[in-house]
């Protein structure tokens, strides 16, 4: 449970870190708060050549309103954003999910952007930035790009992100007014990763839910009114859509039975909570 | 721009328990492996070694967090506090090491230095923290000897304790 070597460097501007992976070949890796990242170098699970430290350069750790949307950096860790004074004010579905998210202990390392990168099928920022229809904004030595959460987000622990590129900052819209959410989550300890999570949003537009845990990836879907009849139906076609499978965690069925039953609550606290 | 070879030892500074320090260290060197085998603090535990239990829960710059998903090339220039931290004199216990003797907080004691630190950064944070706190705190621990409910016990004997001697006209 030790990490193989690597070397390791210490940029002193996000060029210099942009240089790196362009010129490291797939052996360069970002490290950031490196609570996703560290474990997977204990478990040898990852074996990088390079470790790139971003969390020095100043242009990253900053969070930003940018319109209607926070914009989160690249070096911001995760309790830096729950603290955020008005988080729960522009960012409710955050707010509600940052409990469930991690420990303690590893929010004050962790950073949010991190969390997206190592996109965990059951992680909730991922989920949260999915349903809220957030972006991504990637940065390599000669392009910058923005990918939309749901298409960022391509399979278990795996995204869109290329290996000269690097995350440079995530875009959360903020919340309008008539809106509502609510976050759900069922696992085996507090703080501990998902069996599932629910994170749903009520507005003119209707219903929509964001499920994590279940399939290799997180997905987002709409509904019909909870007062429609066709709604059972609908919660129940979406869980037998998501491929749950059986693992150690939880079986297959009660995946799907969390989904409905999990989704439904967290659908009914959203359409409660308009504002 | 440092580029640390993987072959050699580097220099990392940083303040420990009040006092600076140097040490050199390999890159793939975790916190809690210099701490404990480097340095010689043995307070702090090694136990999962991928996040999960808590038991290696160091302070850096005040804040709680795992010295085993930290490497210690990360700490350059940061505050890191043990639970040697905790007592100036070793005959004398800290309120929150004296209130988890009180209540049987600990049996093996193996998680004990991880949640006094974690309790310790959190009462200084929130000397009003009450049993919802104390809780969300306490779930990045485990412990397979108490049950929880006697650590849930001594850390709200502390925080009022503390309370008391903040406000002694109270």
């Amino acid at each position: 449970m030790k990490p193989a070597s690597f070397d390791f460097l210490c940029p002193e501007t996000l060029e210099e870190a942009l240089a790196a992976l362009a010129e490291g070949g797939g052996e360069a890796r970002v490290i950031a708060g490196g609570q996703s990242l560290v474990p997977m170098l204990n478990m040898r699970l990852a074996r990088p050549g390079l470790l790139v430290d971003i969390m020095r350069l100043d242009p990253l750790r900053k969070i930003e309103t940018s319109g209607d949307e926070i914009v989160v950096g690249a070096g911001v860790r995760q309790a830096e954003l729950e603290a955020q004074p008005d988080l729960s004010q522009h960012l409710p579905l955050l707010a509600a999910a940052f409990p469930w998210l991690g420990h303690v202990q590893t929010r004050a390392r962790g950073t949010v952007c991190g969390s997206v990168a190592h996109a965990d099928p059951s992680a909730e920022l991922p989920l949260a930035l999915v349903t809220l229809g957030g972006t991504v904004s990637l940065r390599s030595r000669s392009r910058r790009r923005k990918v939309k959460a749901d298409d960022f987000f391509i399979g278990m622990m795996a995204t869109d992100l290329a290996e000269d590129e690097m995350i440079e900052s995530v875009h959360f819209p903020k919340a309008r007014p008539g809106w509502g959410c609510s976050f759900r989550e069922i696992g085996r300890r507090h703080g501990d990763f998902a069996i599932v999570a629910c994170a749903a949003i009520a507005d003119d537009d209707g219903l929509r839910l964001g499920i994590a845990g279940v399939d290799d990836r997180p997905r987002v879907c709409r509904l019909p009114a909870l007062d429609n009849d066709q709604f059972d139906d609908a919660i129940n076609d979406i869980a037998w859509s998501l491929n749950a499978r059986d693992d150690i965690h939880a079986s297959a069925r009660y995946r799907r039975e969390l989904v409905r039953s999990l989704g439904r609550e967290a659908l009914k606290e959203a359409s409660r909570c308009r504002t | 721009m440092p580029h640390l070879n993987a072959a050699q030892r580097h220099l990392v500074h940083f303040t420990l328990n009040g006092r600076m320090v140097r040490a050199e260290v390999e890159n793939r060197m975790l916190l809690s492996d210099l701490l404990r085998h480097e340095i010689g603090l043995t307070g702090t535990h090694v136990g999962c070694e991928h996040g999960v239990c808590g038991a290696c829960t160091v302070q850096i710059d005040g804040k709680p967090a795992r010295a085993c998903l930290t490497l210690a090339q990360q700490i350059r220039g940061s505050n890191i506090r043990t639970v040697e931290a905790l007592v100036t004199d070793p005959a004398v216990l800290s309120p929150l090491q004296a209130a988890f003797r009180h209540h049987h907080g600990l049996q093996c004691g193996f998680c004990t230095p991880g949640i006094l630190m974690s309790l310790d950064a959190l009462l200084r944070e929130r000397p009003d923290a009450g049993r919802k706190e104390i809780r969300e705190h306490l779930s990045g621990h485990l412990c397979r000897c108490t049950g929880y409910a006697t650590i849930i016990e001594a850390a709200l004997d502390a925080a009022e304790e503390q309370r008391k001697e903040e406000t002694p006209n109270a």
